[in-house]
């Protein structure tokens, strides 16, 4: 229980949230949300609220979304038990895949998504942010598919870091912009996206990928995402012939964490963020955010980011680029202030050891970010003997070769050897 | 007469004096710590409000100028505090008003409360907030008016007629019109349109409206002046700054038209 918010207050709100009665009118999470955007963005956002009250659960987009993940997506992803881990574990572990959705990544559903909702509002191009390259690659790939114009942004530093990605959004006919101001990763994309939304707000759809931001982005994509957590759900009870003890997933703006985790509020499942460790607890060490910072207003959003005593907001450090930010999804806040999901962190070697480890176990090569919630899934069913955890396997791991291949593979053995 | 007052009374006295309002903009402790003061009071001398800018890690409403000058200033060690320390000192020697322009997260880290007993006691008279929209503005409204201080809303060309009312009558000290849908430091010039949105603005506002955005050259400061009652003049004094040139005849010549 965060010192946020007293007792009584925090129980009636986390009542509201698994009601699905937040965010409220003002795009409120309790204390955290709302939207904080200049004056020229205002009637672009109002718009967009608009727009998303008329279309998002309108019958005909619904159709048309459920479609596009079913044919184009590939959904429902897989629910996949994973035996030699789990013996390792001494644990039952299941592990949600959206590695096998299109294109890689959890990503691609908040995409498309909004990439058919920005055509039914009569958008001309579309931009977008970028941090690991996988929401730029999705973004690129859904404007394709509906016949949009689309521009990325994307710090300069992810770009070499996550060069794949980079050619990908090309091919899918997507220009990348490197963003050279700021701390050059994906806190400096947001910040050149607005800016560029700036310039035309008329014309442009800023289709953002994490459930960060101003109103009505957070909600939109916990919407968007929570198609994650309701397949889960289902396949749990289908293959498993349960719900899982805990469900765990990676947080760095926190989009397939709120995904994850919003279909499961209402039952008793322990659920359990995990954020960027880096290499250390100081500021500007790791970007654990929800674990160590403090409230304050970062790109649109009233939420925890990690800033000096001077309101600066400071840069983050993670080995994977995904969690590589500063700020957290206003939701996620709220889940921390009321005690319903706990956040934990792992650092840098921890999620390379945790990748190894599921590459061996299972041949399933997964993405840094994702790493980071095998590490602490790991220490829980250590500590949790027999228990059945669920793990959101949010993407795969080929964009991060260039980063491991600076790290030589420590893990050898192969089954039976 | 409240703080805010202060700042509507040197733009109409510019105008009495047959010209407009000349609000220029200044990154606080830019391009050199050691010159703060001596910057803003030569800026002072020729402006008739001076627009203090709080450097600031994310700044989502400005070019690359203003970006490099919040950055820089950082890297220097500018803060709130140590502003609100040298203007202590300089306070008794500065006649202009001054409004500083901040982003919301410094400005909530200081406390609001605080924010407006220090801006009191440095002749900061009011305060714009480019990333917090009248709806969030509430609690740091509050607290600047319990000090006579005014909240300075920026209205824009995107501005829907009904929202253009209600951000004139909340304005206090003058109403910031952004000539541009665009961010701070952009050099495509002044779009054609600019006389019926500015005159539309002035008719609506009760206090002095001073546009921004845009503007570097004399012709600009006339233009803008003709249906404004001041100009605001931010990267393109920043520049000037960088070269480590005086202000002044920069600033006048501006008025030379």
């Amino acid at each position: 229980m965060s010192a946020l918010l007293q007792q009584d207050e925090a129980s009636l709100l986390l009542d509201a949230a698994i009601r699905g009665e937040l965010p409220d009118d003002r795009g409120r999470f309790g204390p955290f949300g709302g939207r904080y955007v200049p004056e020229t963005l205002v009637p672009a956002f109002e718009r967009l609220e608009k727009g998303v009250k008329e279309h998002l659960h309108d019958e005909s987009f619904q159709a048309e979304y459920r479609r596009e993940l079913r044919e184009w997506v590939g959904r429902p992803t897989a629910l996949t038990f994973a035996p030699r881990l789990s013996e390792a574990w001494g644990a039952e572990v299941w592990l949600k895949r959206e590695d096998l959705a299109h294109t890689g990544a959890h990503k691609i559903n908040n995409a498309i998504g909004q990439a058919l909702l920005a055509k039914r509002l009569g958008a001309e191009r579309v931009i977008a942010e970028t941090g690991a390259g996988q929401h730029g690659v999705a973004s690129a790939a859904a404007c394709a598919r509906v016949g949009l114009p689309c521009t990325v942004y994307m710090g300069a530093v992810d770009i070499e870091r996550q060069a794949p990605n980079v050619d990908r959004m090309h091919r899918l006919g997507a220009e990348c912009v490197a963003v050279e101001s700021g701390d050059k990763t994906l806190r400096a994309a947001i910040d050149e996206a607005l800016r560029n939304w700036v310039t035309d707000p008329d014309g442009i759809y800023y289709l953002l990928g994490s459930a960060v931001g101003a109103h009505p982005y957070p909600y939109l994509v916990r919407e968007l995402q929570s198609v994650i957590g309701e397949e889960s759900r289902q396949q749990m009870l289908d293959q498993a012939g349960a719900l899982p003890d805990a469900a765990f997933a990676c947080v760095g703006g926190g989009s397939n964490a709120i995904g994850l985790f919003y279909p499961l509020l209402g039952d008793d499942i322990e659920l359990i963020g995990v954020e960027a460790g880096g290499t250390g607890s100081g500021l500007g060490q790791n970007a654990a955010t929800l674990a160590t910072g403090t409230p304050g207003v970062l790109q649109g959003s009233y939420t925890m980011i990690l800033q000096d005593d001077d309101g600066q907001v400071q840069e983050t450090h993670s080995i994977s680029a995904g969690l590589d930010y500063s700020g957290v999804g206003p939701e996620h806040a709220l889940l921390q202030a009321t005690g319903r999901v706990s956040y934990l962190s792992a650092g840098d070697d921890e999620a390379l050891e945790a990748l190894e480890e599921l590459c061996a176990a299972e041949g399933i090569l997964t993405a840094l970010e994702t790493s980071h919630a095998f590490a602490a899934a790991k220490k829980y069913a250590k500590k949790n003997p027999g228990s059945r955890i669920l793990i959101g396997n949010s993407g795969r791991g080929d964009k991060d070769m260039p980063t491991l291949t600076r790290y030589p593979a420590r893990i050898r053995s192969h089954a039976g050897a | 007469m409240p703080a805010h007052e202060r700042i509507a009374t040197a733009i109409t006295a510019a105008n009495d004096a047959g010209r407009p309002g000349l609000v220029p903009f200044i990154t606080a402790g830019y391009p050199d710590p050691g010159t703060f003061i001596e910057t803003l009071k030569a800026v002072a001398d020729v402006g008739d409000v001076v627009e203090l800018g709080i450097p600031f890690s994310d700044p989502m409403a400005d070019g690359m100028t203003i970006q490099r000058s919040s950055f820089e200033a950082l890297k220097n060690g500018v803060s709130l505090t140590w502003i609100f320390d040298r203007l202590d000192a300089a306070k008794d020697e500065l006649g202009t008003p001054l409004v500083m322009m901040s982003y919301l997260n410094p400005l909530l880290a200081f406390g609001y409360d605080a924010l407006a007993e220090r801006a009191l006691e440095t002749g900061v008279c009011g305060f714009i907030v480019p990333d917090l929209p009248f709806e969030e503005s509430d609690d740091i409204r509050a607290a600047l008016e319990a000090k006579g201080l005014g909240l300075i809303q920026l209205v824009t060309p995107a501005t829907p007629d009904e929202r253009l009312k209600t951000l004139c009558d909340a304005s206090r000290g003058f109403v910031y019109a952004v000539t541009i849908t665009g961010i701070t430091g952009g050099d495509a010039g002044l779009p054609a349109d600019l006389t019926d949105y500015l005159d539309k603005v002035s008719g609506m506002s009760n206090l002095p409206v001073c546009a921004g955005f845009g503007i570097r050259e004399a012709r600009d400061v006339a233009n803008v002046g003709a249906h404004a009652a001041g100009a605001i003049v931010g990267s393109a004094l920043v520049e000037v700054l960088e070269k480590g040139e005086d202000p002044r005849p920069f600033l006048k010549s501006l008025l030379d038209a």
